[in-house]
């Protein structure tokens, strides 16, 4: 079990793109750390290295208070996921996962003991005699983290390991990670484009975009305060509506005739400075019409999704998306008045897309 | 989706057969039924009398101490040629695989070979290596190795292996390097972080999953040393000094062309023939059950 700190880490690449442009974060010892961003963000990247199978172009990557940049990946005490399994073909899912432990010289009952635990666990017990082809992409999952388990590591490393699963598949795999690594205690990093897993499975949410941090935090503090426009529209699904306003006054913004109450916003901007205001669909409450802060919105169509209904339509000329429980509104395409708590109003500064919060 | 055009009736189906049938028929089939025929036959010097001997030249054959010989300089040849060829192509093809600049360059130079003829290829190691001219031959005598393929057998026999193998290395090579490409590059760096040192690595993980190219190759190659270096064993010494270089193909043509005795020679080629088909049953027997990983 370790800690791993990230001090100013940088990728450049020969021809001088910039994968990675000095990220520093550390996760405790045992902590779950999920990188999540678009794809080219930098986050696989930024795994790769800390794996050793990409060099350090600057800065540090340490384990356990060792530095690792000059150390082999195999001397790194990590143990790596792939989002293709990486299986080896040629060898039984018992040999799969015994490679590691016969590399480092581990006697024989030794393996033979860790290799039928690390089965129990997973539940791949009968699996063992097996070809890696001959499996399921589910199973291949479960000999891919058995393999990574056996060797005891001190920091698990997963590169979109759910990817290639189907939905529930993935749902249900999604869980077991979260349970095992719960259970192990070991330090995980993780990466993933898709925001669910990245909400559910991290204690440390790690958001990046164009090779930089964008936001870290925990999963809720980032939902609840996204610290600029990319990240409140990346974190979220539906994604945030975000429409353009302009300061009324302190912790009031107006969005063409309507007033907003907005309680996290800086007090020191000056009435009339254009801000983007960024409204979550799930937070939109009915209000009557001519009610202080309500705001029209054109109901164009609606979708089911069963639990949830979403109402598609435009509000001030712009698309808008609202969510709201099954039976809560009988809407009807046509005209809605909706506002917001002032809580859950975020506001943007246009040009730097970040949060102008208190 | 259906992938098999049917058609109503025979008349069209034979008709789309029928060129593909008849290149077959008249340069294989026929061919190889004559010679057949022939190595049953047994003629005189000037052609001019004909008798059917049944096996007799197959007796003659396998009691003649030439051609054991010749089956002994096959085995020891192709031998070689197989394990270098292969060997030394599968090394340049770990090389360029892991080499990133100029890897272009590199590939383009290593695929000239094969595109030179056997015969001029075979005169290329004659000039290196002959005795009296060859700049590799004179080299080896100032290291005060003695060296004359004219007139010692092994040296003969070193010569031709080392040009046969020079000629079929960039074929391997090409094999090799898009079978090495194949290989997915996370099972490697799994491998890496799995904590398995290059060696180790290529034996337990990359070799394994060569293989199917490896056989492949291997087949090809023994088919290559048994017919296809005709040319230079012709060039470079003609199948001597004094029979020591004469591998089996080259024995059908010296025997049938130089010793007039076609019986005899057609009675070699069948039982190359034979060998041949016997090869090409592996190879579609392998192709079969070809480990698909």
């Amino acid at each position: 079990m370790a800690q791993v700190t990230l001090t100013n880490v940088k990728k450049v690449y020969p021809g001088g793109v910039e994968a990675v442009k000095g990220v520093s974060f550390d996760i405790p010892d045992g902590g779950f750390c999920v990188l999540v961003g678009p794809s080219g963000c930098g986050k696989s990247t930024l795994l790769r290295m800390v794996a050793g199978l990409e060099t350090i172009s600057a800065g540090e990557v340490s384990i356990g208070n060792r530095v690792v940049n000059q150390i082999e990946p195999a001397d790194r005490d990590i143990a790596m996921v792939f989002q293709n399994y990486a299986l080896y073909p040629h060898f039984s899912v018992y040999d799969n996962m015994a490679y590691g432990l016969r590399n480092l010289g581990t006697p024989k009952d030794e393996i033979d003991r860790r290799v039928k635990e690390a089965a129990r666990i997973l539940a791949i017990e009968p699996l063992l005699e097996r070809r890696p082809k001959q499996l399921s992409g589910g199973q291949r999952q479960r000999v891919a983290m058995g393999r990574a388990i056996v060797r005891k590591p001190q920091v698990f490393l997963f590169d979109e390991p759910l990817s290639n699963l189907d939905a529930k598949l993935r749902v249900q795999m999604r869980v077991e990670i979260k349970k095992l690594q719960r259970a192990l205690g070991v330090t995980s990093i993780y990466v993933t484009h898709d925001q669910v897993e990245a909400m559910t499975l991290s204690d440390k949410l790690v958001v990046m975009n164009g090779g930089q941090v964008e936001q870290i935090g925990l999963p809720s503090e980032v939902y609840k305060k996204p610290a600029s426009r990319f990240v409140a529209t990346f974190i979220g699904s539906p994604p945030m509506n975000i429409l353009p306003g302009t300061i009324d006054g302190p912790g009031i913004v107006a969005l063409g005739d309507a007033i907003l109450e907005a309680r996290d916003l800086r007090a020191d901007l000056a009435a009339g400075a254009r801000v983007e205001v960024g409204l979550r669909p799930e937070d939109i409450e009915i209000a009557s019409e001519g009610e202080a802060g309500s705001l029209p919105f054109d109901i164009e169509f609606i979708e089911e999704l069963g639990a949830t209904q979403l109402f598609h339509g435009q509000l001030a000329g712009l698309p808008f998306i609202m969510q709201a429980a099954t039976d809560t509104i009988s809407a009807q395409p046509g005209r809605l008045w909706i506002s917001v708590d002032p809580d859950r109003v975020h506001v943007f500064d246009p040009a730097t897309g970040q949060r102008l919060g208190l | 989706m259906q992938k098999n055009a049917s058609f109503k009736g025979l008349t069209i189906p034979l008709l789309l057969l029928l060129p593909q049938l008849a290149i077959t028929v008249v340069f294989f089939y026929w061919p190889a039924s004559q010679a057949v025929w022939q190595s049953f036959l047994l003629q005189d010097a000037f052609g001019t009398s004909t008798e059917f001997v049944w096996f007799e030249n197959y007796q003659l054959l396998f009691t003649d101490p030439g051609y054991l010989k010749a089956f002994w300089n096959t085995a020891i040849f192709s031998t070689f040629v197989c394990v270098l060829s292969l060997s030394i192509a599968l090394l340049f093809a770990v090389m360029a695989d892991r080499q990133i600049r100029g890897a272009e360059v590199y590939k383009t130079l290593l695929i000239w070979p094969y595109a030179v003829a056997p015969a001029i290829a075979g005169v290329l190691w004659i000039f290196m290596f002959d005795p009296s001219l060859g700049m590799l031959a004179r080299g080896l005598g100032r290291l005060g190795i003695a060296w004359n393929p004219r007139l010692n057998g092994n040296d003969a026999m070193t010569l031709v292996i080392l040009a046969a193998t020079w000629k079929q290395i960039s074929y391997n090579f090409l094999f090799f390097l898009a079978g090495l490409q194949s290989i997915p590059k996370s099972v490697i760096e799994a491998a890496v972080i799995d904590g398995a040192r290059p060696w180790r690595r290529f034996w337990t993980i990359v070799f394994p999953l060569l293989s199917p190219t490896t056989f492949f190759l291997l087949v090809v190659n023994i088919v290559y040393v048994f017919f296809d270096t005709f040319g230079i064993i012709d060039t470079v010494t003609g199948g001597g000094p004094s029979g020591h270089t004469e591998t089996l193909v080259y024995k059908v043509y010296s025997d049938g062309k130089g010793g007039s005795n076609l019986g005899g020679s057609a009675a070699q080629s069948v039982v190359l023939l034979i060998m041949v088909i016997g090869m090409t049953a592996i190879q579609f027997r392998f192709i079969e059950r070809r480990v698909n990983y």
